[in-house]
């Protein structure tokens, strides 16, 4: 049974990239495109990681996380963050929130992949 | 297509979406109509354009979006005021912006000092640091090493990992305090090392009842400063060994922790993490990626939209017009067979032509689309406009919605550039004459679209000074372009500035006096089966009303005959159809003729001499006339043999087939499969043009 990975990014483009790169490491990707639509997707899903961005329209990175940690069968599940920001305030607000990783865009497909295979071993 | 340049594409095709709504967030701030959700929006388009150019590698993008995002940033936090100067610097920036990924495209190069002069203006409002540190930081990035995906630059980090958290699991067992070790002396020891923050996990804690006190339950994690040495931290350990097992990980997180996984994880997942968290090699992965290759693409995105390739939407447009020649075809096939209209076969057809028809109807609105793409340039057009002129002017626009073929969306930017250009440079006034008119000093230029019978319909207007009359008239008989005494109503001297030649700008502008006039973007519209009119009131503004068929695939059209020859003339031009009686017919010189009707005298003009498949025309009495809308606010009479009937034909390019032919302007297939050239009106017109200007006698 192959894992599924839910990515959230409001840009095509980064859903493209990160569709290639996974999907093509064997995993199942189901895509959102705001937080909103990420808590949405959660329940049918069931995704074993959730990479997220910060920035989007209707509901950011953050929103996402704390709405799904609230979440019981999601407490647990690894959430990496993938942005293009890195300042250590928002990385703070983005592990309060209940954030497992921080990945700086643009990413390396090696490292992402390492970093998914990690979390979701 | 390589997969990466596939997602350049799509990335290309993201940023001048996101690039369009930056500009309009940033013109509704400035209009005074934004809130924060626009601030947020404008800042995330910029974020977001940054971030592809970062993954693609385009460094001076990503240089300048960097700093324009820090402005937005500030702004979006309340730190920057959005007052007039601030946007109008961001719009400038935008353009910048926009220059930037047009150089990404390929497709134009940046204006170095003004990138970087607006990159200073910018800097200066956020009082960051210096251009040239500034860049270093951005551009350490640049890696030019290029991974087997052709990521490049690549950048990637779990925060620092150098110095990234120690996260510490200790899972002390019975055994373990049978020895009479403490847990509680192993977390003092760690705390000596640096400063720890401690968890416990008591998940798998039974029930009291259930309870052995002899048992360990409880386990914690620590997380330590990533400084401290790693064997500092296996000897506490040293020697109480496996009576309590310790696993030893850089935490993902940076100089605090990230919420711990251990936390939530029953023991069974935590036991399964552990092992690969420590410098797992990577040979793992085989095992993971050989068995999911079989499941994989189970669960593909849905969404409300798909996206094609405009080609194989052109391919199935040309198919659906094959189609509709082919139905009619048939049923001429079949009624000429002698078949009864009330028979199952005629009627079967009569269901299929309603079907063929709905389903052209439904792949050209595949292809529509709205003329927001044609719409949003303008407002950098706009401004560009306004500050070579040295008037204040606000762009209004509406509509941009409106749905239109793609075919015509393409042809739709240059008239109106022109007619932008023109309503700054000619129709607004400066704004110390608008001052002294008693008028704002900001002029209004609006630009709409709306559908109107079957149509799409453009209006530029402004709130200018209006069309000179006598100054227009005044030039037109100075040029010889009408009689010095020609009887013109109002609209007609109006429509005088779309003749050839003409221009009433008194000093020739860098704007609009490049010697294309208004005539140019009048035939241009026209190519295009489309009509341009204004309307002026002196002093108030002018409008100019451009009116386009919604598609260039198909046309309804008149079908004649004249000299043999089967002819479409398409319908919008058409005013009236005639009979003339003899007594109607007035020669004129020793060849021509004209036709009097409704009080005018409008020249006849026989298609078949005038497309050179006959040398003499018929006599008008025995034909049919079609009165044409022509230039300039004249009207001509074509005179043609017969009509066979109105329909709906396909386009077919004349050019792309056969070769340019002049009066032609593409052809059609019928239904009985011959090949009819569809008439270019005003270039049959044209060739009566010295005519027509006389011809308005009352």
């Amino acid at each position: 049974m192959s894992k599924t990975i839910l990515t959230i990014d409001d840009s095509r483009m980064m859903r493209e990239m990160l569709l290639m790169v996974l999907q093509g490491a064997g995993f199942n990707v189901v895509q959102a495109e705001d937080g909103q639509q990420g808590l949405d997707k959660l329940a049918e899903a069931k995704p074993d990681v959730i990479i997220t961005d910060i920035n989007m329209p209707v509901m950011d990175g953050y929103g996402f996380i704390e709405g799904a940690r609230k979440d019981q069968r999601h407490r647990a599940t690894p959430i990496l963050v993938l942005s293009t920001e890195s300042s250590p305030e928002k990385k703070q607000r983005a592990r309060e929130a209940g954030a497992t990783g921080w990945i700086v865009k643009p990413f390396q497909a090696d490292t992402l992949l390492d970093v998914v295979r990690r979390v979701s071993a | 297509m390589d997969p990466m340049d596939a997602i350049k594409q799509t990335y290309f095709q993201e940023c001048d979406e996101l690039l369009a709504s930056l500009e309009e967030g940033l013109l509704a701030l400035e209009a005074g109509e934004g809130d924060s959700d626009t601030i947020n929006a404008v800042f995330r388009a910029v974020h977001s354009v940054k971030g592809g150019a970062g993954a693609f590698g385009f460094e001076a993008m990503v240089e300048f979006a960097h700093v324009f995002e820090t402005s937005l940033d500030l702004m979006r936090s309340g730190k920057l005021d959005p007052d007039p100067d601030v946007l109008k610097l961001m719009l400038r920036a935008s353009d910048v912006l926009v220059d930037h990924v047009q150089a990404a495209k390929g497709e134009g190069v940046v204006d170095e000092g003004r990138s970087h002069a607006i990159l200073d203006e910018l800097a200066a409002l956020t009082n960051s640091e210096p251009l040239a540190s500034r860049a270093s930081a951005v551009g350490s990035s640049a890696d030019p090493a290029t991974d087997e995906w052709g990521f490049a630059p690549l950048k990637f980090e779990l925060d620092e990992p150098a110095t990234a958290t120690w996260r510490l699991v200790m899972r002390p067992t019975a055994a373990m305090y049978a020895k009479g070790h403490d847990a509680l002396l192993f977390l003092r020891e760690l705390s000596r090392l640096g400063e720890i923050s401690v968890t416990m996990d008591a998940s798998t804690l039974p029930a009291f009842a259930d309870l052995n006190p002899e048992n360990a339950y409880i386990c914690w994690s620590v997380e330590l400063p990533g400084t401290v040495d790693e064997t500092a931290i296996r000897d506490v350990f040293d020697f109480v060994g496996d009576d309590c097992p310790i696993e030893l990980s850089r935490a993902e997180g940076g100089s605090a922790p990230m919420i711990d996984l251990t936390d939530f994880l029953p023991p069974p997942a935590q036991q399964s993490i552990n092992e690969p968290e420590h410098g797992a090699p990577v040979v793992d992965d085989k095992a993971v990626v050989v068995p999911d290759k079989a499941t994989k693409g189970a669960a593909p995105s849905a969404g409300a939209t798909i996206r094609v390739d405009l080609e194989r939407v052109d391919r199935m447009i040309d198919l659906v017009g094959e189609l509709v020649i082919n139905q009619a075809m048939l049923a001429q096939r079949v009624t000429e067979s002698g078949v009864g209209r009330s028979s199952t076969i005629a009627m079967g057809l009569d269901e299929l032509e309603q079907l063929t028809r709905e389903i052209q109807d439904s792949v050209m609105a595949i292809r529509a689309q709205p003329v927001k793409s044609v719409f949003q340039r303008m407002p950098r057009l706009v401004r560009e406009a306004a500050s070579a002129t040295g008037k204040q002017v606000r762009l209004v626009m509406e509509g941009e919605g409106t749905e239109v073929d793609k075919t015509v969306i393409e042809r739709l930017s240059d008239p109106i550039t022109h007619m932008l250009r023109n309503a700054i440079d000619h129709g607004l006034e400066s704004p110390e004459e608008r001052a002294r008119a008693g008028k704002p000093e900001e002029g209004t230029v609006r630009l709409a679209a709306l559908h109107r019978s079957g149509r799409i319909i453009i209006e530029v207007s402004d709130d200018g000074k209006g069309i000179n009359r006598p100054k227009v008239r005044e030039i037109a008989v100075a040029k010889g372009l009408i009689a010095a005494d020609a009887p013109l109503t109002d609209d007609e001297i109006d429509n005088l500035i779309f003749l050839p030649g003409f221009s009433t700008a008194s000093a020739i502008s860098n704007l609009s006096g490049r010697g294309v006039g208004m005539d140019v973007v009048k035939r241009s519209i026209q190519a295009l089966g489309g009509r341009i009119v204004i309307a002026s009131q002196p002093g108030k503004g002018s409008v100019f009303t451009l009116s386009l068929p919604l598609t260039l695939a198909v046309l309804d059209g008149m079908v004649i005959t004249a000299g043999e020859q089967t002819l479409v003339a398409p319908l919008t031009a058409i005013v009236e159809t005639l009979r003339p009686k003899p007594e109607e017919v007035r020669p004129l010189g020793p060849t021509g003729a004209v036709l009097a009707t409704r009080g005018m005298h409008v020249p006849l003009i026989d298609i078949g001499v005038a497309l050179g498949l006959r040398t003499t025309p018929i006599d008008p009495t025995t034909g049919v006339i079609l009165l044409v809308d022509g230039e300039g606010g004249g009207r001509a009479a074509l005179v043609a043999d017969e009509i066979q009937g109105q329909r709906q034909v396909v386009i077919k390019s004349l050019e792309a087939n056969y070769q340019r032919v002049e009066g032609v302007a593409a052809a059609t297939i019928l239904g009985d499969g011959r090949v009819a050239l569809i008439l270019d009106v005003d270039a049959v017109f044209d060739k009566r043009l010295g005519e027509r200007q006389l011809a308005k006698a009352s």
